[in-house]
């Protein structure tokens, strides 16, 4: 198999209302946060997000596309709560999978493998089993004769994640500090769609990192989205970090149902290359700000 | 009489001292007075800790705040964990008697008064290897009869399991600005294990919101060395942040 180069807009079309998705990344950091906005500029609803959660989950609770999370937590790490996710659960506008960060990896590699569940101790005693009455335990086969957490697969509809590099055939890599579960979010779902900093042609991806950094390769990736600077505002090391200021905005932003309606006018209204040029709006009148008055 | 160290000092020592023991695994601080106390054990006197670097590079002995020594992305953490070598010191929004802790929401859960952090790894961390917990202010909305939401187990929780899922579960101490306690106490209940300068044992029961097991001598949390201060103040924490996030504990002048 051969990913398809294709848009943001152009992989949105392919989800549907009330599908199961999958968004790689970890709180904060290399999230696909292009085609999360793309899915922003959709009609889709009812989504099941499944994620270790960060400002991906929020946006889409604020846009009213969600009716289940699925996560074992949802944060901005130097915020240390999703606002969004907050609201929602306390306003109890969403339905909520909590999960021990550990079940919800052991999940995507249930789901990976092709697997009805993986046996796994996370869990036992806990209140995660209190609410979550589907989850059931296991007794092993063997002399031992222990009962086990048996973690549901979580088998996905589409899988969205975010690479620094890729090519056209879909085969991409990681050039940060950690893969996260990029390749288990594909493996696990029916489609995978990936979006990444720059395509570049194949016989160019060793010249940025080892093999080893190639963490997805084409089997697992059905389409290829360049998009630079589609994991802003969260970190995509080493061609950016986190835009903790912006990041700080959106948040501030979050606090107040005014406040959101500005923000979503002035960054989320339009397209992706619109939002770019918000943000850089945005950078510049951070930069003037915290210059010193000069002028008489 | 002026303490030679700051209440915040006491507190990184305390943490420190959870580790003490603890062998080649992997010691995960969250907050910064445990992270400063994690450093400081592996500076010292626990030099074969692993330390991270809040994200996927381990720093070696000797130098936190340089030298990689090894690479630990978030899958091999879980594996980690699972495999027994971590020892993690973690936050607690509520935590009872036998050390049941809350760090998802206060409330009913279907829909809470507050949402806070979500269970995160806490479930995974207590059922697999050793957990101590950091109460940065210790009172009774924390020191509770019993958690909303209970992600780290508890002694009485494992127990209910039985001895085969039980046998990773040990939950070693507990550090807030006033005391040391560990689960020491009738039935693994929690007890005082030191009070910290010129807080009184009876400062800690009131603060909490059970009955708390005290020993017939309650003796005071060691003040740091010379050496651990020096490294503390000149080394790990030269702006003094902690200091910030820790303030004095009022002290009655008498």
């Amino acid at each position: 198999m051969t990913a398809a180069v294709l848009s943001a807009d152009e992989v949105v079309a392919e989800l549907r209302s009330g599908m199961t998705i999958g968004i790689g990344g970890w709180g904060s950091r290399r999230k696909p946060m292009a085609l999360v906005r793309a899915i922003l500029r959709s009609g889709l609803t009812d989504l099941e997000i499944v994620s270790y959660g960060g400002p991906d989950v929020g946006l889409l609770i604020a846009g009213g596309h969600v009716r289940r999370v699925v996560c074992g937590f949802a944060s901005l790490d130097t915020i240390l709560l999703e606002p969004h996710f907050r609201q929602a659960r306390q306003q109890g506008t969403m339905e909520l999978t909590e999960l021990d960060e550990g079940m919800l990896h052991w999940g995507l590699l249930a789901a990976a493998h092709r697997l009805p569940f993986l046996p796994i101790r996370a869990g036992l005693g806990s209140d995660v089993l209190r609410v979550n009455p589907q989850l059931r335990t296991v007794r092993s086969p063997y002399a031992d004769d222990e009962d086990l957490v048996a973690m549901p697969a979580l088998r996905l509809d589409a899988a969205l994640i975010h690479l620094n590099r890729a090519d056209a055939a879909g085969n991409g890599q990681y050039l940060g500090p950690d893969p996260y579960f990029d390749d288990l979010f594909c493996l696990a779902a029916g489609r995978a769609f990936m979006s990444c900093e720059r395509i570049v042609p194949t016989a160019g991806l060793l010249e940025s990192g080892p093999p080893q950094s190639l963490l997805v390769n084409r089997a697992m990736v059905h389409g290829v989205v360049e998009s630079p600077g589609g994991a802003h505002f969260t970190s995509c090391v080493p061609d950016y970090g986190r835009d903790e200021a912006f990041q700080a905005h959106y948040a501030a932003a979050a606090a107040s149902p005014e406040e959101w309606q500005r923000f979503r006018a002035e960054y989320l209204s339009g397209d992706e290359a619109s939002y770019q040029q918000a943000v850089r709006q945005f950078a510049a009148g951070q930069t003037a700000a915290s210059e010193p008055a000069t002028t008489p | 009489m002026t303490l030679p160290a700051s209440t915040a000092e006491v507190c990184v020592v305390a943490c420190a001292e959870a580790w003490r023991g603890d062998g080649a695994i992997l010691a995960s601080p969250m907050g910064l007075i445990p992270t400063l106390g994690a450093k400081l054990a592996q500076l010292t006197f626990a030099p074969e800790l692993l330390v991270t670097d809040g994200e996927a590079t381990l720093l070696a002995p000797g130098d936190p705040n340089r030298v990689a020594e090894g690479w630990l992305p978030y899958r091999t953490v879980f594996t980690m964990v699972a495999s027994g070598r971590r020892h993690m010191m973690m936050g607690a929004a509520q935590l009872d008697r036998f050390g049941n802790q809350n760090i998802s929401a206060i409330g009913d859960w279907a829909r809470p008064k507050a949402q806070l952090l979500g269970v995160r790894g806490a479930p995974g961390n207590t059922i697999n290897h050793p957990v101590s917990y950091w109460v940065p202010r210790h009172s009774r909305r924390v020191f509770v009869e019993r958690a909303d939401m209970v992600c780290g187990i508890g002694y009485d929780r494992a127990a209910a399991l039985g001895p085969a899922a039980a046998r990773f579960h040990e939950l070693r101490r507990v550090v807030t600005n006033l005391a040391v306690l560990d689960f020491g106490g009738p039935d693994h209940g929690m007890q005082i294990r030191s009070v910290h300068p010129g807080v009184a044992a009876g400062d800690v029961i009131d603060a909490t919101g059970f009955p708390l097991a005290v020993p017939a001598e309650v003796p005071v949390t060691r003040l740091p060395t010379p050496a651990e201060l020096a490294l503390i103040r000149g080394r790990l924490d030269p702006a003094g942040r902690r200091d910030q996030e820790l303030p004095a504990v009022p002290r009655d002048p008498g």
